[in-house]
């Protein structure tokens, strides 16, 4: 076995030393009835790597991969171009093969990345400080939401209508558990829920939590929001998914948020069917030991150099146990790295250009859509992605769309089966991998399918 | 005035019903730096046994216990820009809480300064 | 590079001074000390060429950006030099071994970081109409057929994103579970040498914690546990093997109680490499348990993630599964059940854990490693584990306190203390040596029920001459701490960083960069 070095003389000469007969002496305190006396049934053997290789290839090509087609996704997952450097420095094996910074001595490279991404959060989200990363934009959010929970001892919190439904999902599930209050509602072509929300803060909130840009696309000041919410004594927690749009517009914290969440995977992670992918995190200074999850901090070493290390771990599971913010443990750290080592590159000038250049094609695709007949473009703002009422129930059409080749956007009734009115929706997702081909394309395919 | 000692090793200053309460000399040595002390806020209520505030080290969190029932008058804020003191001087200017006493006959169950030093001396 | 020590340094802590035969730019030949990107970068440099933008009008609704962000750029060269810098103060698995108790810090096979990466995997989207992406399924109920297969279990929920949140998913099914009873059960009973997580995610799920006794050879306390057993325990949570490194000898007895009580078994499968194709613990009565794939299926640990925890279910647990999961229909499609259909396949769920489909590139690599393996490879892969750890074991025994050696052989790890060191060593000093000797630490300090314990988990992937020196080293750093050596009291001496002052960093948290360019802007 390729990955096994010991051989059998080995094996015979080391177990002579320990004093055993056989490998089996080393397992003597398994019970009787649970000992297997060969390998598992039903299950094969070992492979050869080209074996395996071709076994994955064959289910490699069943799937549709984005860059081989018009392609129009979104929905809290985003297709951006991605550097050629990006994966070849996370593949490193410095990086790659590295554990949790626990011993700073050997693993200033991990710590210093981590300090780097913790204030690219930071700065990009418009808050004092950030963590090391969590899961993903949903956990992120729900860990929110408990956070909130925390500072305020409340434990009602109000969930905006363009907040991803599987974010809110997950946000339920564990509602369910812990006895909070979640006020939620389903989203509304007419409008986003600004006053809705305003009008359900109250003394017992401990949040309320907005998408920016929703779950439709649209882009809504948060500003008011947080106003009533810090006149009741409640927090503001700000979601972004796309961190890209964050370029553009404004940030949560300039707004007034006081904890932003959000998904990392579309600077320098790729969509991966879902995962992994790096939750982001940051809020305002005075919150900072009721954060979850790992925080990076400066110091010095024993001769003065500067140097990190992860610190205020005494809020971690590992140390606090059953008192601990969150159990919480692994991060997402080599997604955390893609990431930070995505906007280097980027920086600030490639981040704002990125941004416009998205927005700049998203309003064509717009502009092009709208006219096609059956088609009305719902928001009146965006940054790269927007929503689309057809003629017709989306759904099958994404899965006609996909027979011709064109992945067309994700349909409202997989988000929402149950809502009737959100049938026809479309969101579709325009970023810079889109070409004037494609938007071509997809607007023909849309023009024959609705007539 | 007299000063009480308890079995968390905690002390007590009590002058009529008000009181202040802080950790020993022993217990800041065993916990190490000190990095980090929520203490509460004027107006909170504590009872006797329950948690009061909470005491950090770099690897170590730690719950002090109110060592008698009462209403906090003060915290000290010292400790929130310098938690150090309480490794400088933790019986005097490293000081937690003051409080009022809701319940003088609590302090019949502590120790006093001897007796506290024959316990720490048996640890 | 005077700035870079402005911070002061802590006389305290300093046992010797800088070597006075400094360099210029305070490197020391392949020792490249880097600056930060704030200091390297600035906000006009970038390493992308974007496409030219079309002019249009903006649709942002008045709500376009208006301040400076402060994200520094850096060119390409400049930015594959800054990581590339970066990367080599790392100690990492590809260097040397590994051994991090309860970590599993084996070798990550490279086929399975080329699968991860192909097209059809990692450039596909979670929300494609499940038609188009078949394989990708595909891969993730395979990779569920061989967990239910390898633990002798029910079902498998694969969503979880790491081994705390596997917890968490497992947890949830109980509370589910009892709830469907119509249950209120309050406490779950934890052994005091459980991994942190467990008493955090029982917290987390609302539980009130109490500690299970141990008996003196470093196992649960049966008779202890069944006194305490009642209609108030909703679960008992268990690693086995458990973290003293030892096998549960009563598990099954330990799970036969519990359920006669009513009550469920959660187990901590981090520890799954010491059993994985020789114990399946649904043999022992496990009703819920996690598997790290970034432990025992070799997926990278990344420098401390993405993990994956997906948690086998018994029969009994099964329905409370999250969703989304797939289903393979007999002519081979699979299907995703997910919101729309979980009402009538899955009515009792918890519900969705994590949006998506959990972590995909890691079910691509471990599945890539169980089939490189096969069950026979899996099998070999606990075997040599143990036999590994406990060569180490009996290798050092003589010269480390060995608390548990005596009650037999350990399982995938072993655990030491530093009782016997000269007056003022532990844990901390030998740790610090290994570093100095090439090596990344064992676990220090946990199990907490060990005074300075050492948790050394060798894994498989070591050949024995990798072994034999790792003994060398570690007995040479235990006779010294034994001896007093008074160089160890401020080692490390090779490394990147010396200790570092890790009271300055909590006293005075600095996480981000200071925000000098806005100000600078401002004025």
């Amino acid at each position: 076995m390729r990955y096994l070095p010991l051989t059998q003389s080995d094996r015979d000469t080391m177990l002579t030393q320990i004093g055993a007969q056989s490998i089996d002496d080393l397992f003597a305190d398994v019970p009787e009835a649970a000992r297997l006396t060969g390998p598992i049934r039903g299950l094969p053997s070992h492979a050869t790597e080209m074996a395996v290789e071709r076994h994955f290839s064959a289910l490699a090509r069943q799937n549709m991969a984005a860059s081989h087609h018009p392609f129009f996704l979104g929905c809290g997952a985003y297709k951006h171009h991605v550097p050629a450097s990006v994966d070849h420095l996370i593949q490193r094996g410095e990086f790659l093969t590295a554990y949790t910074p626990y011993q700073p001595e050997i693993a200033q490279g991990t710590l210093q990345m981590l300090f780097e991404f913790q204030t690219q959060v930071a700065r990009l989200f418009g808050c004092d400080v950030a963590n090391a990363s969590m899961y993903d934009g949903s956990t992120a959010c729900w860990e929110a939401i408990s956070m909130a929970g925390r500072i305020t001892k409340r434990s009602k919190a109000v969930l905006s209508s363009g907040l991803h439904p599987h974010y809110v999902s997950v946000c339920e599930t564990m509602a369910h558990f812990t006895n909070d209050m979640l006020d939620v509602a389903k989203p509304d072509f007419a409008g986003a829920d600004t006053q809705r929300l305003i009008d359900n803060i109250d003394e017992e909130t401990s949040a309320v939590v907005v998408q920016y840009p929703d779950i439709l696309g649209r882009i809504e000041d948060m500003s008011a929001i947080a106003a009533k919410a810090h006149e009741k004594g409640a927090l503001l927690i700000a979601v972004v998914t796309e961190p890209v749009a964050l370029g553009a517009i404004k940030s949560p914290g300039e707004m007034g948020a006081d904890i932003v969440v959000g998904e990392g995977q579309s600077i320098g992670v790729g969509l991966q069917f879902g995962g992994p992918y790096v939750g982001l995190f940051a809020c305002q200074k005075k919150f900072v030991r009721q954060m979850p999850g790992r925080l990076c901090g400066e110091t010095v070493d024993a001769e003065g150099k500067r140097g990190f290390v992860l610190t205020l771990s005494t809020r971690e599971q590992h140390i606090r146990r059953e008192k601990a913010t969150s159990n919480i443990c692994t991060n997402s750290g080599l997604c955390a790295l893609a990431f930070s080592i995505h906007m280097s590159l980027l920086g600030e000038r490639g981040l704002c250009d990125l941004a416009t250049l998205n927005h700049a094609r998203a309003v064509q695709a717009a502009q092009r859509l709208n006219k096609v007949p059956g088609v009305r473009v719902v928001n009146d703002t965006f940054f790269n992605e927007f929503t689309l009422e057809l003629s017709k129930e989306a759904r099958p059409l994404v899965r006609e769309l996909a027979d011709r080749r064109i992945l067309g956007g994700v349909s409202l009734g997989r988000l929402y089966p149950d809502v009737n009115a959100l049938q026809n929706g479309l969101v579709v997702a325009v970023t810079e991998i889109v070409t004037d081909e494609d938007i071509e394309t997809f607007a023909d395919a849309l023009e024959e399918l609705l007539s | 005035m007299s000063r009480y000692f308890t079995e968390e090793h905690e002390w007590i200053d009590v002058d009529g019903e008000s009181a202040t309460v802080g950790i020993t000399d022993y217990a800041q040595e065993q916990l190490g730096d000190i990095v980090f002390v929520e203490v509460p806020a004027a107006g909170a209520e504590i009872s006797k046994g329950g948690d009061a505030a909470i005491i950090e080290s770099v690897k170590a969190a730690s719950d002090i216990y109110a060592p008698v029932s009462g209403t906090i008058t003060e915290g000290n804020s010292a400790l929130e820009d310098d938690p150090a003191l309480i490794n400088s001087d933790p019986e005097s200017d490293g000081w937690f809480f003051r409080m009022t006493l809701s319940d003088e006959s609590e302090l019949e169950t502590l120790m006093n300064e001897t007796a506290y030093k024959a316990f720490v001396d048996g640890l | 590079m005077s700035d870079l020590n402005k911070g002061g340094w802590r006389p305290e802590m300093t046992e010797e001074r800088r070597d006075e035969q400094g360099t210029f730019t305070g490197n020391r030949a392949l020792m490249l000390d880097e600056a930060l990107i704030f200091e390297i970068g600035d906000s006009e440099t970038t390493g992308v060429d974007l496409a030219d933008f079309p002019q249009v009008e903006t649709r942002l609704g008045g709500m376009e950006r208006d301040r400076r962000i402060g994200l520094p750029g850096l060119s390409e060269p400049e930015a594959v030099r800054h990581y590339t810098r970066l990367s080599r103060q790392n100690y990492a698995i590809d260097l040397g071994l590994f051994p991090l108790g309860s970590c599993t810090m084996k070798h990550n096979p490279r086929l399975n970081e080329k699968i991860a990466r192909m097209k059809g995997f990692a450039d596909v989207h979670p929300l494609q109409p499940v038609e188009t992406v078949q394989g990708a399924l595909g891969v993730i109920n395979e990779l569920a057929v061989w967990l239910i297969k390898l633990t002798g279990m029910h079902g498998v929920a694969m969503t979880p994103k790491a081994g705390a949140h596997g917890e968490l998913c497992g947890i949830l099914c109980i509370k589910a579970a009892l709830e469907a009873r119509g249950e209120d059960r309050k406490v779950i009973l934890v052994p005091e040498s459980a991994h942190g997580t467990n008493p955090a995610t029982a917290a987390f799920a609302g539980y009130v914690t109490e500690n299970i006794p141990a008996t003196p050879d470093g196992r649960v306390d049966l008779e202890a546990l069944k006194a305490r057993l009642g209609p108030d325990i909703a679960a008992v949570m268990i690693t086995n093997p458990n973290t003293c490194g030892l096998f549960e000898r009563d598990m099954k007895a330990i799970s036969d109680a519990v359920h006669a009580a009513g009550g469920y078994v959660y187990c901590d499968g981090a520890n799954f490499n010491a059993i994985v194709g020789r114990v399946r613990p649904g043999d022992l009565g496990v009703d819920a348990m996690h598997i790290n794939l970034h432990k025992t299926f070799s997926t990278p640990h990344g420098g401390g993630g993405p993990g994956s925890g997906p948690v086998v279910l018994s029969e009994a647990l099964s329905p409370f599964g999250p969703i989304p999961y797939t289903e393979r229909f007999g002519d081979g499609h699979i299907t995703l059940v997910e919101e729309e259909t979980a009402g009538d396949r899955h009515p009792h769920s918890i519900g969705r854990m994590t949006a998506f489909h959990g972590q995909m590139g890691m079910y691509t690599r471990a599945l890539a490693y169980v089939m490189s393996h096969g069950a026979d490879g899996l099998k070999q892969v606990a075997e040599d584990a143990v036999l590994n750890a406990n060569y180490l074991l009996r290798s050092l025994e003589d010269v480390l306190d060995a608390p548990f050696g005596k009650s037999g052989p350990c399982m995938h790890e072993a655990l030491f203390s530093d009782m016997g060191m000269a007056e003022g060593y532990s844990t901390l000093d030998i740790a610090k040596g290994l570093i100095d000797e090439g090596y990344h630490p064992m676990t220090v300090y946990f199990p907490l029920v060990v005074h300075g314990a050492m948790l050394v988990e060798p894994t498989e992937t070591e050949s024995k001459a990798a072994l034999d020196e790792f003994i060398g080293a570690l007995r040479s750093v235990a006779i010294r701490a034994k001896a007093g050596d008074e160089a160890l009291k401020s080692a490390p001496h090779f490394a990147p960083r010396r200790r570092l002052d890790e009271t300055l960093a909590a006293r005075k948290p600095k996480l981000v960069w200071p925000q000098t360019e806005l100000a600078e802007a401002a004025e």
